[in-house]
């Protein structure tokens, strides 16, 4: 089968659409909604350890 | 205290400390360069102080010595951190941030002399380029050997930007620097004209991608969260953010090359992806800046957050700049006018640099078991001065930037040029002027910071915090 340029722009183009609107299917997903939100905390999961922290970040 | 129940701090206090030295030797060759624009007799005619010479100096600087000393202080302490686990390999880690001082000194010595691949960012000669491949290599063992073995569940956002970057600069480094020596200071690519031009913005576009976006974009998903006191705006977002920009900043280099011998497709390919990139630049700019949502009053006395939040600004100012001028005719003005150096220096002095300098301010009185930095008036004073000198640079590149172009394209009824190149350059010294003043202004805050840091860091205790053990 002959595939000229045109044609493979074109599954190219819809290839890529796909693939963004996975991942944003995935990420807006309520299954990954807890994972996520452990994930976001992670900056303040050790706050405590630091000697010089105020612990301002607590809620 | 090098067991394993210390964060390694040690290497992270190095790097940082040279973010602030780099940033101030990279900035004063830059203002110098600036100067002598204005001031040509500042090269005293020897080749050594040439502005050929003295501007890739400068570049390299600034992006890998100053911005990579930052990029690799703030991944190493965000990785650590976030993956609750001590920096894997020790002695590797110690071994990248002595190899990297070295490649600096190399590069502050080979480019004077007029060593050169004349890649555009890319100029080292080959022996440092193994150099580089070498250390880089040891950089990406250390920061995934520590992924690999993290207590905690999850691999956090930050570093997956992170890891884009170490990743695809690896991969740019490679490619770019594929050349044949011919003698130890001299060598020549392997691919042949356009080809070469082609990988050389391939490379060059996904350095200001990867190394000057995706690292310090990890930098805003760590240091903005945590100086707000509240998790990133939309986690979600983020993970969208991510794929979207790292799938299609890969394609944007061509429109470095619009109205080239590169094959016109090629050009139209690098200006739709260019036009694309806005929406996950801005996604993530977005995504930032709503991290303060509810906390906008902690903008009003915290300089740290100032140079944070001003960053995202400056980033989502560029991104949408940047993709205006892929567009073919847009370009057709912009294209080798001072424009583009403004351009540049929106996202480097504006976004790069403030985010960096945001971070460090965060990063030193931690390292080194103070409450705060030791004056936090200072950092606002330094605040107002870089947010001032990046202003002062690109509006006046900006005139100067599109005056330049007029003048170029210009022509007479008879079809001979309005304008000699000349004259194009007379019209261009006062803002020349007033680009000199802003550079010094941003480095003047950078000795402001220097200050600052020395006073902080003199008579305290180097800390390294404890790895939690409950994890």
């Amino acid at each position: 089968m002959h595939i000229d340029l045109g044609t493979l722009s074109g599954i190219t183009t819809t290839l890529a659409l796909i693939a963004f609107l996975g991942v944003w299917a995935w990420a807006w997903s309520s299954k990954r909604k807890r994972s996520f939100d452990e994930a976001a905390n992670l900056p303040f999961a050790d706050d405590d350890i630091d000697q010089n922290s105020k612990g301002g970040h607590h809620d | 205290m090098d067991s394993q129940t210390t964060y390694n701090y040690k290497v992270v206090r190095q790097f940082a400390v040279m973010t602030v030295v780099w940033g101030i030797v990279g900035m004063l060759v830059g203002v110098y360069i600036a100067a002598e624009l204005v001031w040509p007799q500042l090269s005293f005619d020897l080749p050594w102080f040439h502005f050929g010479r003295l501007r890739p100096l400068h570049t390299n600087a600034v992006i890998f010595a100053f911005g990579g000393s930052a990029l690799f202080a703030t991944s190493y302490y965000v990785v650590q951190r976030t993956c609750q686990t001590r920096l894997f390999g020790g002695g590797l880690a110690s071994f990248t941030f002595w190899g990297w001082q070295l490649i600096i000194v190399l590069a502050a010595i080979s480019f004077p002399l007029g060593i050169t691949s004349s890649k555009e960012y890319a100029e080292l000669e080959w022996p440092i380029d193994i150099l580089v491949a070498i250390v880089w290599v040891s950089y990406a063992v250390v920061f995934f050997g520590t992924i690999m073995k993290r207590k905690v569940k999850h691999i956090y956002v930050a570093n997956w930007f992170y890891g884009a970057f170490i990743l695809v600069i690896a991969v740019l480094h490679l490619v770019n620097n594929a050349e044949i020596p011919v003698s130890l200071t001299k060598s020549y690519s392997v691919y042949p004209g356009a080809i070469d031009a082609m990988v050389q913005w391939w490379y060059g576009h996904n350095a200001v991608g990867f190394f000057l976006t995706a690292g310090f974009l990890g930098m805003m998903y760590y240091f903005v969260p945590k100086q707000a006191g509240r998790p990133v705006y939309s986690y979600r977002l983020s993970v969208v953010h991510f794929w979207a920009l790292i799938s299609t900043y890969m394609w944007a280099g061509p429109h470095h090359l619009h109205y080239t011998a590169l094959p016109v497709w090629t050009q139209s390919v690098g200006m739709v992806f260019s036009l694309i990139l806005l929406a996950p630049s801005w996604g993530g700019m977005i995504n930032g800046i709503m991290t303060l949502s509810g906390a906008w009053h902690k903008l009003r006395d915290d300089p740290i957050l100032k140079f944070l939040i001003v960053s995202l600004s400056f980033y989502g100012m560029s991104t949408f700049e940047g993709p205006m001028m892929s567009i073919k005719t847009v370009n057709a003005l912009s294209h080798y006018t001072d424009w583009t150096v403004g351009h540049v220096h929106s996202g480097a002095l504006g976004w790069v640099a403030m985010v960096s300098i945001g971070s460090v301010y965060f990063l030193i009185p931690k390292l080194f078991g103070r409450e705060q930095m030791y004056s936090v008036r200072l950092i606002d004073w330094h605040f107002w001065m870089a947010t001032i000198g990046v202003v002062l640079y690109i509006v006046s590149m900006w005139i100067s930037g599109v005056m330049q172009g007029l003048m170029w394209r210009a022509v007479n009824d008879d079809g001979t040029l309005t304008y000699s190149f000349v004259e194009s350059l007379q019209a261009m010294y006062p803002f020349y002027f007033v680009r000199f003043l802003g550079g010094a202004l941003f480095l003047t805050g950078m000795l402001v910071m220097a200050y600052n840091v020395i006073k902080t860091i003199s008579g305290a205790r180097p800390v390294d915090a404890p790895v939690p053990q409950t994890a």
